[in-house]
């Protein structure tokens, strides 16, 4: 329900990478945008995707492409001794040993990865 | 075109986070405990919390509340009512509480002095999904379920149920004519959090509150 808070926070940071890259010619413009988002992290990517184009509108990111990296829940099994990826959000248990975990390891991620820019017209 | 990748690896939520650890580090060095309240409309967070307030002051605890809602100030007048102070956030609109609205009303909050509070509550807007991913620098977040809801809520919702530290059960007055099916639903809460602590309560028969009100008194005097 908050993604529109969300991209209008990405594109900012973008924003703000951008001008702050010291080999940056100033007219560099971004392609893409990758982010890592857990499945707990309540964010639906279609929704982000869906604000994308009117966020980024009139920025360096007018026209670029958001790829969302999404991450399954990995606990850890404290029987085992390994982390587990899990299937789904059902049920927090080992798929090994059956065993509930109350540890997450991965899920709650909500990041800016990376992103691949265009530097423009490079000076000599 | 010369193009490349950059690398940044950092938070979305960035600014929230750094808000909501320069507010925990505030809690701390005053010493009060802060909860966070989350649940659907109409759970009974305003009823649960409106008894909670008021015994804890007649057990001599000093306590506040900040309230948030789209509109309205009707829980702030609600939960007024226990004498303790409260102030209501209007988030017009907006699906959640961030960490900048809680430093704001902690602020321009007249008469209250973090330092001189044992407990601080959050009643969070009605929503079970967004209000999860907004750290407010609390020291326990509970989420609520009432017997009304259908003992499945935790499956549906599991990014809210799993963030929890504390789950309350409400108006287990009515379980009975609600056909609430208790096990199933403590154990769907323990499939989405294990091990977490899980209070059935009413607030308006005060069944549970005991257990509860013991359990904040041992996390105020042992974490806080």
């Amino acid at each position: 329900m908050h993604e529109l808070s969300l991209v209008t926070s990405i594109v900012e940071t973008v924003v703000e990478t951008l001008a702050a890259l010291p080999d940056s010619s100033g007219s560099a413009r971004v392609l893409e945008v990758r982010l890592r988002v857990g499945a707990l992290a309540s964010v639906i990517p279609e929704s982000l995707e869906f604000c994308w184009g009117i966020v980024s509108e009139g920025t360096p990111l007018e026209g670029s492409r958001l790829v969302v990296d999404v991450l399954p829940v990995v606990v850890h099994c404290a029987p085992c001794g390994q982390d587990a990826t899990l299937d789904g959000m059902q049920s927090f248990r080992c798929p090994r040993c059956g065993e509930l975990c109350a540890e997450i390891r991965q899920g709650r991620e909500l990041e800016i990865d990376s992103i691949e820019i265009d530097d423009g017209e490079v000076k000599p | 075109m010369t193009t490349r990748i950059v690398e940044l690896r950092r938070g979305i939520l960035k600014k929230n986070d750094e808000l909501a650890a320069g507010l925990r580090a505030n809690y701390a060095a005053a010493g009060v405990l802060v909860l966070n309240l989350v649940s659907s409309p109409g759970t009974g967070k305003t009823a649960f919390l409106e008894r909670t307030l008021r015994e804890l002051k007649a057990r001599g605890s000093r306590v506040a509340a900040l309230v948030g809602d789209l509109e309205t100030d009707n829980d702030a007048r609600r939960l007024a009512a226990s004498g303790a102070p409260v102030r209501q956030i209007n988030t017009h609109g907006i699906c959640h509480l961030d960490a900048e609205m809680i430093g704001k009303h902690l602020d321009g909050w007249e008469g209250v002095a973090l330092g001189a509070l044992d407990y601080l509550f959050i009643e969070n807007v009605g929503n079970l999904v967004c209000p999860s991913s907004y750290d407010l620098g609390e020291k326990i977040r509970v989420v609520l379920l009432s017997v009304t809801e259908g003992e499945d809520k935790p499956l549906k919702y599991p990014t809210m149920f799993n963030s929890a530290d504390a789950a309350v059960i409400t108006k287990m007055d009515i379980a009975e004519p609600c056909g609430f099916d208790r096990e199933t639903a403590l154990r769907n809460i323990n499939e989405i959090r294990p091990g977490i602590r899980i209070f059935e309560t009413s607030a308006k028969t005060g069944a549970g509150m005991e257990e509860w009100l013991e359990y904040l008194a041992q996390e105020r005097a042992g974490r806080s």
